[in-house]
């Protein structure tokens, strides 16, 4: 049994449902994250986790449920709460036809950035992309659009960050390079982050928790490795795999499923 | 309301109007042509009628000129939004804490930076191409400017919500929108020529009264302080309308989940 998480909770949802045309992308799910915790959500195309995201960023309206972030409740409190938090996803772009350094300024000042130029400097450095700023966004490559983005997302020193899928995309190399980043900056500031992800090396090297989704349900949640243990698999692609296809993490449905 | 972000925002468009020139041409452009054209229209009936008419017919150019300013006041406000969905943009500005209504104040200041550039440009074109001074207006153009940009800024709120509702298949409504309203609002003739029927239609927005002022004060030079009365008071309902209109557009987005579509367009 994992020890009790006393951190304070930053993020939480409670019933969360969210119904399209009467079909639930999202039932009943609930989670707590925690202030330095990076939870990881899993699942196949469409098993909603995108749509988690979006009604915890105040994009979506829920069906039903509750949200809080930071013990306030999202949709009362959405302006103060994004002011303390950010976003990054594969699929959303900064302007192309701005310079990086014009898309930067702007986000910094949009987010009241104490000193916007040095923390610009300060956070390309980190994700070793300083020599883009005078580049026209629109024409960086994958690798190079998503470290624009995460600095972006870093630019208001966030204590909560929500990341779809950063690192789809990218090359191994650079999704090498953008975790350890991410890793990094997390540790050194405390961020609770939530992580969406395809990729299994993400999730082991990134989170420290797990919940895994299908069809808008939890299936299972723990550390990458209780999970593993869990199944009846030897590792967590295996898992993921076996998750999309029958809905369950193992074989035999009469086994007792580990609390 | 926060003016930092407000001017960050703005901050935004000025960057791409410097990024990409083609923007500044194309503000001045498509109204030199319109200019140009109602100009030499102009001419040719001032030489073909006679001379008290052919003294008249110069409040067409002044008619052209208004019109452009409330058109591009329009324009401003949708296109600066269209600007956010064509660059995917949207969401960034969506989860960081901006509200609406600095989003949509952003959205009218950049509308009235268009419209000044635009009628700058057509002010010394006419001044020195057709001998039309718009400043003859003198400082009746104070008003008849604001009232203009305050229903074009309306129409733009308006658009932006279509645009925001159904995606970007509501694009093409956007930029059409005010030529819905050119036949009923007495742009180019006076209310009592048009057929009886629609004149209650036309005192029905605040830009007849402008227009129909503006030849008052080229014939007279004064107007019905009326006007400008009711011209004020159809503004403040019109923007309140489509300020509701936005909002709760914005709000139905979120419930049907239309927001975040904008992301992978
Ligand atoms: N705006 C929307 N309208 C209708 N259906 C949607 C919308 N957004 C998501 N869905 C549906 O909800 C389900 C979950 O999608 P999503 O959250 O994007 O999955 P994931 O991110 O896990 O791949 C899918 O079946 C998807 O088609
Ligand atoms: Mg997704």
């Amino acid at each position: 049994m994992p020890a009790p998480d006393d951190r304070e909770i930053i993020l939480e949802a409670r019933d969360l449902t969210r119904e399209f045309d009467g079909v639930k992308a999202l039932d009943r799910f609930s989670f707590q994250l925690h202030r330095g915790e990076v939870l990881g959500l899993l699942g196949a195309n469409g098993a909603g986790k995108t749509t988690a995201m979006n009604c915890l960023l105040g994009l979506t309206l829920p069906t039903s449920g509750d949200l809080f972030a930071f013990g306030l409740p999202l949709h009362q409190h959405r302006i103060a709460i994004l002011q303390r938090a950010n976003f990054s996803s594969a699929y959303t772009a900064l302007p192309g036809n701005l310079l990086v350094g014009q898309n930067l300024l702007v986000f910094a000042k949009i987010y009241g950035v104490r000193d916007p130029k040095k923390k610009i400097a300060e956070l390309m450095e980190l994700l070793e992309i300083s020599h883009l700023a005078k580049r026209v966004t629109g024409q960086l490559s994958a690798g190079e659009s998503t470290r624009v983005n995460l600095v972006k997302a870093f630019l208001n020193d966030p204590e909560l960050l929500m990341l779809d899928e950063p690192t789809a995309s990218l090359d191994p190399d650079i999704a090498d390079k953008v975790r350890k980043v991410v890793r990094k900056v997390q540790r050194e500031r405390n961020i609770g982050i939530l992580y969406t992800s395809h990729n299994m090396r993400d999730i082991e090297e990134v989170c420290d928790r797990v919940i895994f989704l299908h069809k808008g349900k939890i299936v299972c949640e723990g550390t990458p490795t209780d999970i593993v243990a869990q199944s009846s698999s030897t590792n967590l692609e295996d898992v993921f795999i076996k998750i999309a296809r029958d809905g369950e993490i193992i074989d035999e449905p009469q086994k007792d499923k580990a609390p | 309301m926060n003016f930092r972000i407000i001017s960050a925002l703005v901050l935004r468009y000025l960057f791409l109007y410097t990024r990409s020139p083609m923007r500044l041409v194309e503000l001045v452009f498509w109204p030199v042509v319109d200019l140009v054209v109602w100009g030499n229209v102009t001419v040719f009936i001032q030489r073909n009628t006679n001379p008290a008419f052919g003294n008249e017919i110069l409040f067409l150019l002044g008619a052209m000129i208004l019109w452009d300013i409330m058109f591009r006041a329009q324009q401003g406000v949708a296109i600066s939004f269209l600007e956010d969905v064509w660059t995917r943009n949207l969401l960034n500005v969506f989860v960081a804490p901006v509200r609406a209504t600095e989003y949509v104040s952003a959205t009218f200041i950049v509308g009235m930076l268009r419209i000044t550039v635009t009628a700058v440009v057509l002010s010394l074109i006419s001044w020195f191409g057709y001998s039309f001074n718009i400043f003859q207006l003198q400082w009746w153009l104070i008003p008849f400017f604001l009232n203009l940009m305050l229903f074009g800024w309306s129409l733009g709120m308006i658009s932006t919500a279509l645009i925001l509702r159904w995606g970007q298949a509501a694009e093409s409504l956007a930029w059409a929108i005010p030529f819905f309203f050119q036949p009923v609002v007495a742009v180019f003739y006076p209310v009592q020529d048009m057929p009886a029927w629609s004149q209650p239609i036309a005192w029905c927005f605040p830009p007849t009264y402008i227009f129909e002022g503006m030849r008052d004060v080229m014939k007279t030079g004064s107007m019905n302080w009326n006007y400008l009365g009711y011209a004020a008071a159809l503004n403040i309902l019109f923007m309140a309308l489509a300020g509701w209109l936005f909002l709760w557009i914005l709000n139905l987005t979120r419930k049907r989940g239309l927001l975040t579509k904008f992301a992978t367009q």
